[in-house]
């Protein structure tokens, strides 16, 4: 015990001589939680709009002002041709376009079949045309509601279907409050994972590594050593987060922070099982950094730290079992967002831990005190 | 010169000769392709929503159907009461409540109103507010559909034309994306710690004392990078239109052509932040924050930069991959050349230009 705690004390000195460590340590999360929150955003607004109305007339009118009224929208141009209009689709300078075909309003009021608008959208970036469609038809269908209650007959029944929404534990549908807890795993995944993988390989790489192999150390101390900092460190960059997230963007913390803090200790143990794993196979720093980047990229983009697990492919869905982060992030929103209890999580909790025993046995049995 | 090519091949070798470095060359484009391809995406389908039927007639059973066999939903038959919604959350085992109020046909027939309550989970609030838009979109064209039936109002029907991408392909986003990402991490991030590596390793000293000028030794680190990004580039290119039919409309020289002119900018900025760095953790760390969450991040590739705040968006003006993917979605897909092209390709080598002069005076060719 005495060992561990003199190499723990070695490693904390080291850490904390080390200049460029601090910044890394409390700077750092607090320009990733600041640019990461504001930038990872799929909120759809202001989107681009050019009216193209060769109608002129109260009706076509009518429904520009539709669109004007609308959150989702500004009107950049107004054209009268719908060359012009996808010339600036062209450019880049609207993301759609409404075309009103004249002869709008006499078509409406003769009551002619076959009214139509042209809708024109930018669909380079699918996924935003995609939604900017449906809020355009969602709009056109409102005026069509109004189009109909107008020219119904005076006593026959209408079918109003009225709908309200509720947004539960998020009424505000703040992006922000969602992305915290997420950004947050993924802080404090990078930091102890890169540094505690980075950390041994240094000492291959330097060779210091065969002093402390000839040392009386026993391979479990040294591990433990090694690791325990690191864990530490970890545990206090998502205190740190935590904080700079309630008072930078006030995200509610409904849940049980004991119980956060609690998956997060197991969670940080297979992240630096895996970050020690990692530098038992390779040998220089370099290799570790681009071996780590390349899982951790593929770790994060399944986690659904950005786009839902729940929309992926099956087989997907499958392979992210065996992904630590999907579980973290998962639990870190549950708790901290909808106030999850310990009840509610056992499945991720299970999974978690068996994830850091096997992780542990894997990194101990590779380790080798021999080079 | 021959000098040059000697302590290129030197390099080449220590990059080629292990096989883990080798394997995730050639691996990672290919994943992140796929994995963009296949599984990264805000499509909803197959939610899972709870319906609860107060009423139970024909009217919200013919709702309830309209909505399940619309593709984004998927019914989750457990919950029976109000009380079972705030559990069922909690659990993340639905994303969407639809209530239906008592007596709902009756009334509809008879008052003409009738109210539907749609209960999202918004912890999620993007997920909460596309399942919601979804469900009334569904409602409200079903509430359309019935009151015409008996009468002879006509309506105005949209006409949606997808402008580039009909197909709402998503590879048309990520493969350029994909391009400047890798090409930064191999060219930059690399660099940069192959770099310091000789400097804390000692070897620099050797390196700098040798016949080799020193600038040599810098243009000889770099130069395999240089080739491993250009042969990563093709594979994306190749991957791109082999697996998801993305196009090249334009030309493909000069695709190739801003290809290198980017390698070219990244190399001087991995050059850059080694003269900076005295070990390679702290090269990592500052190309990882400073360079590949920017990459990601402020460039649009993920995120759409008309949606982030101002400053933010500011910040993406001087980041060089938000021009580069810029360039190469134009080339690719509307078919742009060169004088479309001109001022994002200016800034581009005015970049390269600045981050070589600043690192050639802080270049130190001697060691404290």
């Amino acid at each position: 015990m005495r060992i561990i705690l003199f190499i723990i004390q070695k490693e904390f000195l080291q850490i904390f001589r080390n200049k460029s460590m601090l910044p890394v340590i409390f700077v750092m999360p607090i320009i990733q939680l600041i640019i990461l929150v504001n930038a990872a955003t799929f909120e759809m607004k202001n989107i681009e709009l050019c009216i193209v109305d060769k109608d002129l007339s109260t009706y076509s009118r009518n429904l520009s002002s539709k669109f004007e009224g609308s959150p989702y929208f500004v009107i950049e141009k107004q054209t009268f041709s719908a060359k012009e209009a996808i010339k600036y689709i062209d450019r880049g300078v609207i993301t759609a376009a409404i075309v009103i075909p004249k002869g709008f309003e006499r078509k409406i009021v003769r009551n002619e079949k076959n009214i139509k608008i042209q809708v024109l959208v930018d669909a380079i970036n699918g996924t935003n045309a995609g939604v900017s469609q449906a809020y355009i038809i969602s709009i056109i269908q409102d005026y069509n509601k109004q189009i109909l209650s107008k020219f119904l007959p005076v006593n026959s029944p209408g079918n109003d279907i009225e709908t309200s929404r509720r947004f539960w534990y998020n009424p505000e549908l703040n992006y922000k409050t969602f992305m915290v807890p997420g950004i947050l795993v993924l802080l404090i995944t990078i930091i102890s994972f890169i540094l505690s993988g980075m950390n041994i390989v240094r000492e291959k790489e330097m060779g210091t590594i065969e002093q402390i192999n000839v040392t009386p150390i026993k391979k479990y101390q040294f591990i433990a050593g090694k690791l325990i900092p690191f864990w530490i460190i970890g545990l206090f960059e998502l205190a740190f987060g935590l904080t700079i997230g309630k008072l930078l963007f006030d995200i509610p913390l409904v849940g049980n922070l004991g119980l956060v803090f609690g998956f997060a200790a197991i969670y940080l143990i297979v992240l630096l099982a895996l970050g020690l794993l990692v530098s038992t196979i390779v040998n220089t720093q370099q290799q570790a950094m681009f071996i780590s980047f390349f899982f951790m990229v593929v770790f994060i983009l399944m986690s659904g730290l950005f786009t839902g697990i729940e929309n992926m492919p099956e087989w997907a869905q499958i392979a992210d079992k065996a992904n630590p982060l999907a579980y973290f992030i998962e639990v870190m929103r549950m708790i901290l967002l909808k106030g999850s209890g310990i009840s509610d999580i056992l499945y991720q909790l299970f999974a978690i831990i068996i994830f850091a025993v096997l992780m542990i046995w894997l990194a101990v049995w590779r380790y080798k005190k021999i080079s | 010169m021959r000098k040059f090519i000697g302590f290129v091949k030197k390099e080449y070798y220590h990059i080629i000769r292990d096989p883990r470095t080798l394997f995730v060359l050639i691996a990672m484009p290919i994943a992140q392709i796929l994995l963009f391809g296949y599984v990264i995406t805000n499509e909803i389908k197959n939610a899972s929503i709870g319906i609860l039927d107060h009423s139970n007639d024909e009217i919200t059973k013919q709702i309830s159907s309209k909505i399940l066999s619309s593709g984004y939903f998927k019914l989750d038959a457990s919950i029976n009461s109000e009380q079972e919604i705030h559990e069922a959350f909690r659990k993340g085992k639905i994303k969407e409540v639809i209530v239906f109020e008592p007596h709902f046909g009756e009334r509809l027939k008879k008052e003409g109103i009738a109210k539907i309550q749609i209960i999202a989970d918004a912890s999620d609030p993007n997920i909460a507010n596309l399942l919601t838009n979804y469900t009334e979109a569904i409602i409200r064209n079903y509430s359309i559909s019935i009151t015409t039936q008996n009468t002879q109002i006509s309506l105005i029907t949209p006409e949606v034309r997808m402008l580039y991408n009909p197909e709402l392909k998503g590879a048309y986003m990520f493969v350029p994306g994909i391009i400047a990402m890798l090409l930064m991490l191999i060219s930059a991030l690399m660099t940069s710690i192959s770099i310091t590596r000789e400097k804390e390793l000692g070897t620099m000293e050797v390196l700098l004392a040798s016949p080799l000028n020193p600038f040599t030794v810098i243009a000889g680190k770099v130069t395999p990078y240089l080739l491993l990004s250009f042969i990563d580039a093709c594979l994306i290119l190749l991957t791109g239109y082999f697996v998801f039919n993305v196009p090249v409309n334009g030309s493909i020289i000069l695709l190739l052509a801003e290809c290198l002119l980017f390698i070219f900018m990244a190399l001087s900025l991995g050059i850059l932040i080694s003269t900076a760095t005295k070990s390679q953790q702290i090269a990592m760390l500052i190309s990882l924050v400073a360079l590949m969450l920017p990459t990601i991040l402020l460039s649009g590739f993920i995120f759409p930069v008309e949606n982030m705040p101002l400053i933010l968006q500011y910040l993406c003006k001087i980041m060089p991959p938000k021009y580069f993917i810029n360039i190469v979605r134009t080339i690719m897909l509307k078919g742009g050349n060169l004088s479309t092209l001109w001022s994002d390709t200016l800034i581009l080598a005015g970049m390269s230009i600045f981050f070589i002069l600043v690192s050639v005076r802080k270049y130190k060719i001697r060691l404290e």
